[in-house]
């Protein structure tokens, strides 16, 4: 009850946003039905607090990328409520998506890379869209691709890039603008597993520093080896979780 | 954001680069704005014209003219002092005597009837008056002027020679009317064209809006390089249809000097004023910037990140 009357107080005060300390991302009994289609998700009740990093696996359809999406507002939620970093997205008007995805890092499987563009401008592009100077821009990407080890590829088309080293392209794309949460949706898909591993061991670094980050993953075996959260979904719902291995799921 | 100077800075550097995006397809660029400046030039052209008859039409100048046809009761040597009294009148500026023998004497020589005349006991012609009107007189005032003569016992008839400028006056009625309605019509077919070829750009650039959506692009982002796109073809074109416009008057000028000095009227083959060329340009820039955010506002919707 308590919770409820403060979480009203602080609607009252900002209706789109509101910073619940520690709850980057809520879900509470979250449903998303795609038109035409049975699939989608079904009451997601689910939290992560700042700084976590946890995987989120289940079998092929099962929801894992249509629950990433959600938080990235790809998708509109079609029930339930959903908070990400304060922000209670189902009343989010649409002209405040672009503020709410310029807060995510997002990573996916096909690394979605321009490939007109080299490494640099690539990288650039959330800093460019936010109207920073070059200069700024020119020093935080490079910082980026250090971080990521492609400062020698800044030059460099992606077409000529190996698979690994596409992905981490596009991580420091993600990166670069210093985004509170990172949301990852199969970024190991198409590598080997020692390429796999970097990649993972890559992400963890950001969290190391406080960045939150949510990975999608089918990779049980190597997920399993990391000693994170993991979150397993199945036909839409929420059915195992390891930091509530109690929980009534079903 | 808000430093003026900042956001001049920032709108430069996009228009630039929207330029060397443009400037990566030379040859598409060159086209498009080659179809825009060849719309242009047609209601440009007859601008040109219309303006160059205007002050050919605006004037009386030295064109109009009241023959007065006296009777036959007026003796040739009252001529002088009828003459002075009329130009004393108000709006008339010269006056000009053709008596009777010089009137006989003109129409031998221009109508082949000499020996047919000759057979005649009379000079069966009368005097005749011709009065110009003051420079500044409209065709009312001629008008007024043509009664007012008309009403003086010695005069017979009175006949106004201005057909040819109320004939002037029509066409370059019709001229600057048509120039309106093409102008409206071929602005029309240049939005069209700089929609057209925003949307095919937008489809071109689909992934890439999609990815900037993606990260959190926001709407003005993402229709600005095509925005400043389109005037920058509205400028390239309002620049084609200028050199088009300047050759075309090269080459009518000729028989347009042949067609003023017949009216006794000075022209200069001149093409736009620096006025009417900087007019042209922003004309050019609307067209390109509507043109744009026609086709932004309609098809960067349908793209929207998967
Ligand atoms: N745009 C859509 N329209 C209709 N149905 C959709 C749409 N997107 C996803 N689905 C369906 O929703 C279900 C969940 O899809 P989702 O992509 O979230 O699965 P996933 O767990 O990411 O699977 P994979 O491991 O294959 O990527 C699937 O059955 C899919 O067919
Ligand atoms: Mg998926």
């Amino acid at each position: 009850m308590k919770s409820v009357s403060l979480a009203k107080q602080r609607l009252s005060a900002d209706p789109a946003r509101s910073r619940a300390k520690g709850d980057v991302i809520h879900f509470e009994q979250v449903s998303k039905r795609y038109p035409d289609s049975h699939a989608g998700l079904s009451e997601i009740d689910l939290s992560l607090r700042q700084g976590e990093m946890a995987f989120l696996t289940g079998h092929s359809g099962a929801g894992k990328s249509t629950l990433l999406k959600l938080i990235g507002l790809l998708e509109r939620p079609s029930g339930g409520q959903l908070r990400v970093l304060g922000r209670y997205l189902n009343r989010l008007a649409p002209r405040q998506v672009a503020a709410h995805r310029r807060e995510i890092g997002m990573i996916f499987q096909d690394n979605r890379l321009l490939f007109d563009r080299n490494v640099f401008d690539n990288v650039a592009l959330p800093l460019v869209i936010r109207g920073m100077a070059p200069r700024e821009i020119a020093r935080r990407v490079r910082a980026a691709l250090d971080k990521t080890g492609l400062l020698h590829k800044e030059r460099a088309l992606p077409v000529t890039l190996s698979g690994g080293e596409q992905q981490r392209v596009g991580i420091a794309r993600a990166v670069v603008a210093k985004p509170p949460l990172i949301l990852a949706d199969e970024p190991t898909g198409n590598l080997d597993p020692g390429l796999s591993r970097d990649i993972m061991a890559l992400l963890d670094e950001f969290n190391q520093v406080g960045v939150t980050v949510l990975i999608a993953s089918h990779d049980i075996e190597l997920i399993s080896t990391l000693g994170k959260r993991i979150l397993v979904l199945e036909e839409g719902r929420l059915v195992y979780d390891t930091a509530n291995p109690e929980g009534r799921h079903d | 954001m808000t430093d003026p100077r900042a956001w001049l800075g920032g709108a430069w550097r996009d228009a630039r680069q929207a330029l060397l995006r443009l400037a990566r397809a030379p040859l598409a660029t060159l086209t498009t704005s080659a179809v825009i400046g060849i719309t242009l030039v047609l209601p440009l052209a007859l601008y040109l014209v219309a303006s160059h008859l205007r002050p050919l039409a605006g004037g009386w100048d030295e064109g109009a003219s009241l023959s007065l046809f006296l009777r036959d009761t007026v003796a040739d040597d009252a001529l002088p002092t009828l003459r002075q009294r009329l130009l004393r009148l108000p709006g008339v500026a010269a006056v000009r005597i053709i008596d009777r023998a010089a009137a006989l004497a003109e129409f031998r020589r221009y109508s082949g009837f000499g020996e047919a005349l000759k057979l005649l006991p009379d000079n069966p012609l009368p005097a005749v008056l011709v009065v110009r009107p003051a420079r500044d007189s409209d065709a009312q005032a001629i008008e007024r002027l043509a009664a007012r003569l008309r009403a003086l016992p010695q005069v017979d008839q009175v006949q106004v020679d201005h057909a040819w400028l109320e004939r002037l006056r029509a066409l370059q009625h019709l001229l600057s009317r048509a120039t309106w309605v093409l102008g409206a019509l071929l602005g029309l077919a240049v939005l069209l064209t700089i929609g057209n070829t925003v949307r095919l750009e937008i489809q071109h650039r689909a992934e890439e809006i999609r990815v900037s959506k993606l990260i959190g692009a926001s709407d003005g982002f993402i229709r600005r390089p095509f925005l400043y796109a389109g005037v920058w073809y509205g400028l390239f074109g309002a620049v084609i249809a200028w050199w088009l416009s300047t050759i075309s008057l090269i080459l009518i000028a000729p028989p347009l000097r042949e067609l003023a000095g017949l009216y006794e009227y000075q022209t200069q083959a001149s093409a736009l004023s620096l006025g009417e060329f900087l007019a042209l340009l922003g004309i050019g820039a609307a067209l390109g910037l509507l043109g744009a955010w026609l086709a932004v506002s309609r098809h960067l919707r349908e793209i929207e990140p998967d």
